[in-house]
């Protein structure tokens, strides 16, 4: 079974994004781009897949700029066996996204396809639920416990209510929440070896996508800011506080 | 001409009340009117709450016994059958139900989606944050087609119960059924205590409390209170406590009157799940944590001598 993951890039979760002065975006000249952390953790759901002989090949996919090359080799890196690069320019909205990778799954016919379930740029959390829709197959979102047995998937679910646990025959879509795994650190040497792991580059105009970005960002602004607010020096002084505005 | 269907949410036979909120953001495009769906085995129940929202115009019910779970790819090809039935706009609110159903509803319209609106500008014109919140945008939809949107409900209070119950409505839809995925279990915290996403007041600790038998501190001082317990992720990634508690960017969105947060160093993608919230207490022995930055009321000091401190207090 081959495993496609969507590796996307993005700001590296650490730091504090910045608006432009004219709002027109964010400031992203010269900031820190890593994977997306779920991405990560997809990525390593499909290497242990792999290692525990229910996966013969991982594929790692993005659809970015050219640049996005040496995204794909850390994905390689980690030990991803190839990787699929979607080349544009422009950023894509997660219609767009969806409708791209379910190109890439007729090409590659994978038994499963494993995503982030947001990319922590937009916060859209959209991409894995369009892409199962479109190839008309089942999804398990927000997944913190993967099991695969004859061709069914059955996972656990961080839901708000708890734990939920599902099945889905195969091929599915799974999208990964923060406790499905710890990533592996990449190691020198494989870093090496993925200089040499096959990378298709594959320009986007040529998948002949419809496009599904439809929405259009009309401004950026900074989050409102809460004002800045009192020290108490101990307990009686936060509870009399907290009286004063009859939050008690 | 805008008609908004709202998906409803519901769990043991109850509806969630980020249904009403929902309704509240949808009152604000100032639509013809709005609906609710109820997708469930036996919906009357479930229905006769919803009826019961102030500015809805009906609700309308899918009963099947497939309904029986909240299962996306069940439910998404009925509710958009029915959003073919004339309607403009498609809300769900953006908890973890909504953001698994609406985007597999916005995909087989072929439409876009707007995830976790906090604002309304017009029928088409929307506010959400990205970056965790480190950015606002305001985003254009097109008006000619419809449009899937979910409800970030700690941005809207939940709409209070109307002069007159609204009509319920059964329709049928003709679609095929998946039978590829299939519900097996809901472990659910058991609790008494208020729901973390609609209480007045939330107490949350972080990797300062330690452990997860000193989290016991955290629920006692929170009972003491009446309050819901949360958490950071890191709390929760170290095992303190279950997921469902964890509030932040990835966990819940939550605007409670009354926030304490309890060794919390206060990382951005937490703080973007409260920054809502009425007032923001912070306790932390780190009188540099990024928390302070965003609290009404900070105190420094070693958590578990200012609790017990604080539970005396409050005798």
């Amino acid at each position: 079974m081959k495993i496609l993951v969507g590796y996307k890039r993005v700001v590296d979760f650490n730091v504090r994004v910045q608006v432009k002065p004219d709002g027109s975006g964010v400031v992203t000249e010269g900031v820190k781009l890593s994977a997306n952390p779920f991405d990560d953790i997809a990525l390593e759901e499909a290497l242990r897949l792999r290692e525990k002989g229910l996966a013969t090949e991982v594929i790692v996919a993005t659809i970015g700029p050219a640049d996005a090359q040496a995204h794909l080799r850390n994905g390689l890196a980690m030990g991803a066996n190839r990787a699929l690069h979607v080349v544009t320019s422009t950023a894509v909205q997660p219609l767009t996204a969806a409708r791209t990778l379910l190109k890439l799954i007729e090409k590659e016919q994978p038994g499963l396809v494993i995503l982030g379930k947001q990319a922590i740029d937009d916060d859209s959390n959209q991409t894995g639920q369009m892409l199962a829709a479109l190839w008309n197959r089942p999804q398990a979102t927000f997944a913190s416990k993967v099991e695969i047995a004859n061709n069914v998937a059955r996972v656990t679910r961080e839901v708000d209510a708890g734990l939920e646990t599902i099945e889905v025959d195969l091929p599915a879509v799974i999208t990964t929440d923060l406790r499905l795994n710890e990533p592996r650190f990449i190691k020198l040497p494989d870093i090496m070896k993925a200089k040499s792991k096959p990378l298709e580059t594959i320009d986007f105009a040529s998948l002949g996508v419809e496009s599904g970005d439809h929405l259009k960002t009309v401004s950026h602004a900074p989050p409102a800011k809460r004002s800045k607010g009192v020290m108490v020096k101990d307990a009686a002084e936060l509870v009399a506080a907290l009286k004063t505005k009859g939050l008690l | 001409m805008s008609r908004i269907l709202i998906v409803a949410e519901h769990l043991n036979g109850k509806l969630n009340s980020s249904t009403a909120r929902c309704v509240t953001c949808a009152r604000e495009l100032k639509p013809d009117a709005i609906d609710v769906l109820v997708l469930a085995e036996a919906p009357d129940a479930v229905a006769a709450e919803a009826a019961k929202i102030d500015g809805i115009a009906k609700v309308l019910t899918l009963a099947n016994a497939a309904n029986a779970h909240a299962l996306a790819a069940t439910y998404a090809p009925q509710i958009a059958a029915v959003a073919k039935n004339g309607y403009s706009h498609v809300f769900a609110p953006s908890t973890t139900f909504g953001k698994d159903v609406a985007p597999r509803v916005a995909a087989l319209l072929g439409v876009a989606q707007v995830s976790d609106i906090m604002k309304v500008i017009d029928a088409h014109a929307f506010q959400r944050p990205i970056y965790a919140g480190n950015a606002i945008i305001t985003v254009q939809a097109p008006a000619d087609q419809m449009l899937v949107a979910t409800v970030r409900t700690a941005s809207y209070a939940a709409a209070g119960d109307g002069p007159n119950a609204a009509p319920v409505e059964a329709v049928n839809v003709s679609v095929e059924l998946p039978t590829h995925t299939r519900f097996v279990e809901l472990a659910q915290g058991k609790t008494d205590r208020p729901d973390l996403q609609s209480a007045s007041r939330v107490v949350s600790g972080g990797r300062g409390v330690g452990s997860a038998e000193n989290f016991a501190v955290i629920f006692k001082f929170a009972d003491k209170l009446g309050a819901a317990v949360g958490a950071s992720r890191a709390a929760v990634d170290a095992g303190y406590v279950p997921s469902d508690l964890q509030v932040g960017q990835t966990g819940k969105i939550i605007a409670p009157e009354l926030y304490i947060a309890i060794g919390i160093s206060g990382a951005i993608q937490h703080l973007t799940g409260i920054k809502d919230a009425g007032t923001i207490v912070a306790i932390n022995k780190d009188g540099e944590a990024p928390i302070f930055e965003v609290a009404d009321i900070g105190l420094v000091g070693d958590l578990f001598k200012l609790i017990p401190e604080l539970e005396q207090a409050l005798n």
